[in-house]
Formats: C-alpha cells, structure tokens, sequence
C-alpha cells in the first residue's frame, strides 16, 4: 500500500467528492463524511512526508512499475503520466490537507443554516483534490487540469451563497481570472509541447534554453500563476472572493492560491532552472513584486470597515513576504556563496512563511467569520465590546493577529525574522519595506481589535454567547499551532521547511530520477 | 501556392483570436460578451494544440486497420496534442456553464449585466 500512497493521495479525496452529494437528505453526515475523508488524507500526506524524508524524491507512474519503462521502439523519452514528490510538493501536501480538514470541521458548524450542504462537501474536496494534484504532478498538462479542477470548485465556493448578489459578483471575477490564466498556462504548454515534444517536467527542463520562444513560455507561466497567487497587478480579486467565501472555505481557498505559489516557484526554480541561473533579473522581478504586493495591500488594508475584507487585504500583502523571501534566494542563485550564506535563509523564510501564514491567517478569518456567525455583520462600526460574551475567540484572535504582526513568540515571528535578516544582505531597502509592512500590520490589527472585542457592550449583542464546539475546536487546534510552531520553529525548519528548500535548490536532483534520456 | 505561408496559417488565426479575445474581455460591456471572450480565448489555445501536431494530408492516429503507407509513423498525425485538446474543451464547458450560472444569477439580484454597474464590491 505504502508504495502508491501518492496515487491514493488523490483517489480518497475525489472518492470521497462524488459519494458526498449521495447525503442529500442528511447533510449532517454529508459533513461529518467530509472530515473523516479529511482527516485521512492528513495522515497520508505525513505519510508521503515521511517516505520522502526517508527515500528522497518519489516518482509515480500510472500505468507502469518504474518510469524507465520506454517505447519498444527505444525512443527514450517518459511517455507516461507521473507524480513527482519532492521535500517542497510534501511539504504543500501536508498544508492543504491539514488545511481541509480545519475547515471541514468549522464548516460543520458554521455552515448548518444553510442548503444544498452536500454539494458543499463535495466542491471542498474537489477543492482539495485540485491542490493536492498541482502539488504533487510532474507532468506539466496535469498541472493545467488540477489547476482547473481547483479553480471551478474554488469559484463555485466563493460563489456559494447563491442568495447574496455579491457572491456571484466574486465568484465570476475569480473564475474569470482564473480561466484566463489557465488558457494562458496550456498556451506555454503548448509552446513547451511543440519544442520540446514532450509534457514531463524533469524532461523538459533539461532540454530548457535562452530561445525566443522558451522565454515567452516563461513569461506567460510566470504572469498566469503570480495573477492566480495574488501578486499585486492582478490582486483585486483577492478581497472579493475571500470576503464572500463561507469562513471554512477561506482556510482551503487560501492554500489554493498558494498551490500557484507553488506552481510560480516550481517552473522558476525547476521548469526553467537553466535561464534562472543565467538571468539574476528573474529573482529580482520576484522580489520586488513582492515588495511591491506586501506594500499595496496592507495599506489597502488601513482603510478597510469590512473585518474579511481588510484581513483579505492582509492576506495579500503577506504573499508579498513569501514572493520576497524566495525571489532573494533566486537572485543569488547563481552564485553559491552568497546562495549558502544569506540565499537558502531567505528561501526557508520564505516557505516557512508560506504554511504560518496559512495558519493564522485562517485563524484570524475563522475568528472574522465566528463574529460574522453571532452578528450577522462584518462591519466594524457595528461590532463592540464582544470580548466578554466571547472569551475563545478573542483569545485566538489576539494570538492570530500577534503572529501576523510578527511579534514574538508566535510563528509570525519566526518566518518574518529570516526574511528581515537575509534580505537585507541582498539590498537593505527591501528589509526596510518589509519591517514597515509590519508594523502597518500591527496598527490595522490593533484597530480591528480596538473595534470589535473592546469598548462598552452593546444593547443589541445582550443575547450573544460563544460560537459552537466545532468552530472552537478548529480555532484552538490553529492557534496552539501558532504558537507551538513560534516556540519550536528549529523542529519545523528541520523537519518539514529545509528539505522543501533543498529541493527547490537541487534541479539535478529533481531531474535525475532514473537516468533516462 | 507556395507552401510556407500555409503551414503558419492557422498560427496567424491564433494570435488574430487571441487577440480578438482579450479585446472582447477587456472592452466589452456586457458580461455575457465577456464570458464569449473567454470562450474565443479558449479556441485560440484549442486551435494551437491541434495545428501543433497536424501532419499535412497525415492519417489517423490508430493503428488498427492503419492503411500500410500509414504504419510509418512519421505519416500519422501526432495524436497527444489531440488528447490535450479534449480534455481542454471537456474543463472550457465546465468553466463556460459556471460563468453562465453566476451571470443568471448577478442579472437575478442586480437587474443588469453591465459589468460597470456590478460594483458592490469595492474598496
């Protein structure tokens, strides 16, 4: 069983999508049907970690027992579908199911006033289907089908509410983003199939040079997945679609923007390692679109009223972090000492940043969507002084909006340090920005705070009580994540953050599975 | 007829439909017309997969009962990119029905399909 872990990866989850909507008349169990499948991917996918951690890069084939098996004609090239896993795919693989899973348990809750739940269940776990799969494939065309699969059940998700307009508002902006940059993705694919003749990852960047064409491929790869991960151009449809989500979506739809993130690391670092390394300009177009996204969106966020909405704005600007962290370690990585000295630092800030910022930040939109679930507004100037009808949320609010202001000890900290320590090697400038960011952060957490939970109580919230055991336990289990991962980050990095970096760093690696071609 | 020029025909269309679409997405008023853009996009890309691997006066991909001139590969038209483009018109009518059902549904609540006037998300 162990050796088809990652195809079983795949099938529990898209099994358990097509049984979901069969619990129509006992939408409760459609729901408790979701956790259990959630719950099982998040033991594989430790699994999968574990097996990577201990055999290095797994490679997958459908169809075959090895994927040196080539044509009897001797044509060597891989001809068939595979999954390559390595330390970074594990490592997104590890969020997005431990993602799911916290959102189908606050989903249990915060969800039961509404209809057609089965259907619910299952476009989250298409949802988790399409993210697994982008981060697991090896084969660019699976790549465009997962991130098609994940981008209709996300859309179809934010779109949820079908009763509120402004659902659908968001829900065609993000599909339209969303197609247009797929379309755009199999473009290059195209390009890449019609030089090269062939869809494998690790094949085709071997074959990767400086031509014409293969820097339009880049470049149509490379704008597509920073519009579909948020980066500043193209972010207005973040704010839209993580405020009409239902709040136990927002965890997974988070890391399906990630999933591009990843999408966007994968084809700079491995897919076109050959002109990264010739060309410093790749890493600093990264890095200051960072700059540039952390910047944009957290001062959007200042002004926001809306308490998803501003959060959404800060969820752009810590995609900012993340795009800075690894586009300095792909500035330097060309040259190996500075790549050994300050490069791989940067990137471990960067990747770790990726799953704390997952963590609080759905935490942080949980505690937005518990205040949502006893109000009925997400208008700040509304809200007041509910800290003493809700003791846990406002316990886990302090503690997710401490992270993401970077205050130590919770896990904030840890990710956003190595960033500040490392940039500032490459250009100081950047780790001014970044600091700034995060004290902007603070002051817009300060005033969310200020607003909602301090102040006199209210007449009209006398009746408020303490949302319901599902949605706290998923609130809890986040935030002693946050601060179990801000007390111990050496465990993490070690474990689960430096192999992601290394094989993000190591092509050869990634391309050598096999000895074929 | 000269024979360079056809053989990048269906190229030049391409990048006329791109073109064509990207214009209808970020000109066009009405929503409905912009979902059609997506659509144009769509065959664009549908069309490049397809004239990739199109082999002038080529034979079927399939083996099976192949005529003998056929069992040369290099006479059969290349049959992968076929498949990519199946696949991709399977996920474009999905897409286009989600697109559909959200515009029914915007013209349900905001009475208009201008997407000037669907702005209550701002800010």
């Amino acid at each position: 069983m162990i050796e088809h872990l990652p195809a079983l990866i795949i099938a529990i989850p898209l099994f358990g999508a097509f049984i979901a909507p069969l619990f129509k008349k006992k939408q409760s169990i459609a729901a408790v049907w979701a956790i259990l499948i959630t719950a099982i991917t998040v033991i594989l996918s430790l699994m999968l970690m574990y097996q990577v951690r201990l055999h290095g890069i797994i490679v997958y084939v459908f169809g075959a027992d090895k994927p040196t098996i080539v044509l009897p004609s001797g044509y060597k090239v891989p001809i068939r579908i595979m999954f390559e896993i390595d330390g970074i795919g594990a490592f997104m693989a590890i969020s997005a199911t431990l993602m799911s899973f916290v959102g189908a348990l606050y989903s249990y809750s915060h969800v039961k006033a509404e209809s057609g739940l089965e259907k619910y269940y299952a476009l989250l776990l298409l949802l988790e289907v399409g993210i697994l799969g982008m981060v697991l494939t090896g084969d660019l065309f699976n790549l465009f089908v997962f991130l098609e699969i994940a981008g209709i059940a996300g859309s179809a998700l934010v779109g949820f509410r079908n009763y509120r307009g402004e659902a659908s508002e968001a829900g065609i902006k993000y599909l339209i983003v969303s197609a247009v940059a797929s379309l755009m993705v199999l473009f290059a694919i195209g390009i890449l199939y019609g030089e090269y003749g062939n869809l494998n990852l690790a094949y085709i960047s071997r074959q990767v040079s400086l031509s014409t064409l293969d820097m339009i491929a880049f470049g149509l790869l490379f704008a597509s997945f920073a519009m579909k991960c948020g980066s500043v151009p193209m972010h207005y449809w973040v704010p839209d679609a993580y405020t009409e989500v239902p709040a136990g979506i927002n965890p997974v739809l988070l890391v399906s923007t990630y999933a591009s993130l990843y999408a966007l690391f994968r084809v700079s670092f491995t897919l076109f390692a050959n002109v990264s390394i010739s060309l410093e300009r790749v890493g600093w177009i990264m890095s200051v679109l960072g700059v540039l996204t952390m910047f944009i969106g957290v001062t959007m966020a200042l002004v926001q009223k809306d308490v998803k909405r501003l959060m959404s704005y800060h969820a752009i600007s810590q995609t900012g972090y993340m795009l800075l962290g690894v586009g300095v370690g792909l500035t330097v990585l060309h040259n190996s000492d500075a790549l050994a000295e300050f490069g791989r630092t940067a990137m471990a800030g960067g990747i770790f940043h990726i799953i704390n910022h997952i963590i609080y930040k759905s935490l942080l939109l949980m505690t937005a969507g518990a205040l949502f679930y006893v109000t009925g507004t997400r208008n700040l100037n509304e809200m007041g002084g509910l800290a003493r009808k809700m003791p846990i949320t406002t316990l886990c609010f302090i503690v997710g909006a401490a992270a993401i202001s970077g205050l130590p000890p919770f896990n904030g900290f840890a990710s956003k340090f190595l960033i500040y320590e490392s940039s500032y090697r490459l250009n100081p400038l950047l780790a001014v920005f970044a600091m700034v960011t995060s004290i902007l952060t603070l002051a817009s957490f300060v005033k969310v705070f200020a607003s909602a939970f301090l102040g006199p109580p209210l007449e009209k919230f006398e009746n408020v009580r303490e949302v319901p055991r599902p949605m706290i336990v998923a609130m809890v289990i986040l935030a002693l994540l946050c601060i179990l991962f801000g007390l111990f980050p050496d465990v993490v990095l070690n474990k689960i953050v430096y192999p992601a970096v290394d094989a993000l760093i190591n092509v050869a690696q990634y391309q050598s599975w096999g000895g074929l071609a | 007829m000269n024979g360079s020029i056809w053989v990048n025909f269906p190229f030049i269309v391409v990048a006329l439909l791109l073109a064509i679409g990207f214009y209808t997405i970020g000109f066009k008023r009405n929503l409905i017309k912009v979902v059609i853009g997506i659509e144009i996009l769509e065959g664009a890309v549908n069309l490049f997969l397809v004239a990739l691997g199109y082999v002038k006066g080529g034979y079927a991909p399939i083996y099976t009962l192949a005529p003998p001139e056929a069992a040369n590969p290099q006479n059969m038209v290349l049959p992968t990119p076929q498949a990519l483009t199946l696949t991709s018109i399977v996920i474009g009518v999905a897409v286009s029905a989600l697109m559909l059902a959200f515009a029914v549904n915007i013209y349900k609540h905001y009475g208009t399909l201008d997407v000037t006037k669907i702005r209550r998300l701002r800010g």
